[in-house]
């Protein structure tokens, strides 16, 4: 009982961190969702001139060193950065050292799982029954929407748990890119990072480790249930 | 309803090119496998695109390449009941079957799901998942799903040839329901004789993507060379007669038309009423004078019409009873040694336990009975 007590005696810091995460990986999850369906159908089933290009744009934040995507991240959406500046002038969106910034590295680097699982299942879809569809009266939207789209949410389930775990462990582009300011882009990784980084915090960085292993572990389980749920609605077997 | 077909396609190394009209209420597309038949379906369907051609069906041009004109399959209104079934397998039967009426547009909506599920007697099957049906009943929803789709005209794929001979017995009624009770035409893709002789009103028959032949069922399955050759014993005279009157002692019925009686062994059909016969060319025995002391009940006297000439050790006689066209296949040697030729007068004997139940099968009602608006 008293352990537990210690593991929630979370400074307001350590609180700020683990709301922050969660918000974080949560808006890099929903942003990136249609986009990531877009692509992963256009990887999928399109035909086009630069098709490889785009597959290993969409993959490359898997194999850089995340410090290389943060920086770049900072080159591009920094204030003087040719899209931060143009976001910031026309739209008043900043993203260097806020949380949006952090969101937006999180999703980049989550991008590729997402695409992955997404794109797995429309290649596992029976394309004969869009054509079935098509034939009794529905258009190709309607045919995404009410036969693509319901067969491939397995897989659009376990993309976003994908993408929000990826997001919530992400480390080394975020703090390269929106720094480690505790309430503002102090997610729980640099918050583990800084108090490993100080004599004494070893108590702390133990209990926000916990706290990750009880999220992450709650995103999986959360996953398996809601993909046996959908499964099963497909095929009952 | 009338279709017009005049397309050339190419698929890798097959050609087809295929011209043919029909006016049928079920026009059986037949040929052995890779002869263009579901080539064919599909490019009526809108799944495909001719290289070349044009088809119009009820006067509305579905494509036409000399004027660039295409409508996609969702526009085209026609329903497409595959080999496979194709259900939706996260909706339920109830909802497969609503999922085209919600694209109808609702000035051409006919028929209703009541109607239907009673036709095809799925509605026990309504709350279920595709997965938990037997083939049969997957092709049976497949069927009420295309037709609740109100389309002009239905396209069927060979729906039993996944079927064992069990199963196909018992959806070729419901297809014969659907032919006669329901105003929209089809077009049925199949490779067996005896479904297309049950089934078909019309029939055009493709070999390596070419017509061989097209017309009424009951005159192109007389001519068996047109048939391939597997399934030539299959075919033979298809006629429409009246059930005159019944033996129950016996268990046999009479079957009355312009060819005189037929005795047939263990018939459920009322009298009155119409059946569809078969009597397979290779059932049918011939004889020069009328042979007493023998067990086959119908003897029916003719005129040989022609004796079908070849090297094959088969003879294929035609034979004219009282203007009905009878065909017997028999050997070449036993042709030979009776001495056939046109204008002969013989007996055709045909066995009544030849009758059973893939070769009598309800009628097709007439068009002019079931169709008298005009629509369809």
């Amino acid at each position: 009982m008293q352990s537990l007590q210690w593991l929630l005696d979370l400074t307001p810091d350590e609180w700020n961190a683990v709301r922050l995460s969660i918000r974080v990986a949560t808006v890099a999850m929903i942003f990136s969702l249609p986009p990531g369906i877009l692509i992963a159908l256009l990887l999928a089933r399109g035909k086009f001139w630069g098709k490889s290009v785009l597959n290993g744009l969409v993959h490359l934040p898997l194999i850089l060193p995340p410090v290389v995507t943060g920086y770049l991240l900072l080159l591009t959406f920094g204030r003087r950065g040719p899209a931060g500046a143009f976001l910031d002038q026309y739209f008043g969106i900043v993203f260097s050292f806020r949380w949006t910034g952090a969101a937006l590295a999180c999703g980049i680097m989550a991008f590729p799982l997402l695409v992955r699982a997404i794109r797995l299942s429309i290649e596992a879809v029976d394309r004969r029954l869009e054509a079935a569809a098509g034939t009794l009266g529905a258009s190709p939207a309607w045919v995404f929407a009410t036969i693509t789209l319901p067969l491939i949410l397995p897989g659009i389930t376990t993309g976003m748990i994908l993408c929000f775990a990826k997001a919530m462990g992400e480390f080394g582009a975020t703090i390269t890119f929106v720094s480690n300011i505790p309430g503002e882009t102090q997610t729980l990784p640099s918050a583990i990072y800084t108090y490993t980084q100080v004599p004494g915090g070893d108590a702390g960085a133990l209990r926000l480790t916990i706290i990750s292993i009880v999220i992450a572990m709650a995103a999986l389980v959360a996953s398996e249930v809601l993909a046996r749920r959908v499964g099963r609605r497909i095929d009952p077997a | 309803m009338s279709l017009s077909i005049d397309i050339r396609h190419r698929l890798g190394a097959f050609t087809l090119d295929a011209a043919f009209e029909t006016s049928g209420r079920l026009t059986a597309l037949f040929g052995p496998s890779g002869s263009g038949k579901t080539t064919l379906v599909n490019l009526i369907g809108g799944l495909l695109r001719p290289d070349a051609g044009r088809i119009a069906a009820e006067g509305r041009v579905l494509v036409d390449t000399a004027t660039s004109a295409f409508v996609p399959k969702h526009k085209r209104r026609i329903g497409y009941v595959f080999q496979d079934a194709r259900l939706f397998p996260h909706l339920t039967v109830a909802q497969n079957l609503h999922y085209g009426r919600f694209f109808a547009p609702p000035s051409e909506r006919h028929g209703d799901l009541d109607g239907v599920v009673d036709l095809l007697g799925i509605g026990h099957l309504l709350d279920r998942r595709p997965n938990a049906l037997s083939g049969g009943e997957k092709q049976r929803v497949a069927m009420g799903r295309a037709l609740l789709a109100s389309p002009r005209l239905i396209l069927m794929d060979e729906p039993l040839a996944s079927l064992d001979d069990r199963r196909k017995a018992e959806i070729m009624p419901y297809i014969e329901r659907l032919r006669d009770e329901t105003k929209v035409p089809i077009v049925y893709v199949s490779h067996s004789v005896a479904e297309v002789a049950r089934l078909a009103t019309e029939m055009v028959v493709l070999d390596a993507g070419r017509v061989v032949a097209s017309g009424p069922t009951a005159k192109i399955l007389q001519r068996l060379d047109l048939l391939p050759e597997e399934e030539q014993g299959e075919s033979g005279a298809i006629l429409d007669m009246r059930v005159a009157s019944r033996d129950p002692a016996f268990g046999m019925a009479t079957l009355a038309s312009a060819l005189g009686e037929i005795q047939v062994a263990g018939l459920d059909a009322e009298v009155g009423s119409h059946v569809r016969l078969r009597i397979r060319a290779r059932d049918v025995l011939v004889a020069t004078e009328r042979p007493r002391g023998l067990s086959a009940l119908n003897i029916l006297p003719g005129t040989v019409l022609a004796v079908g000439a070849g090297d094959g050790p088969f003879a294929d006689v035609q034979i004219d009873c009282n203007g009905q066209t009878v065909t017997a296949r028999i050997t070449r040697q036993s042709s030979h040694l009776l001495g056939l030729a046109p204008g002969l007068a013989v007996f055709a004997v045909v066995k009544s336990v030849t009758f059973d139940r893939t070769n009598t099968a309800r009628a097709a009602t007439s068009r002019a009975a079931t169709n008298t608006d005009g629509v369809g």
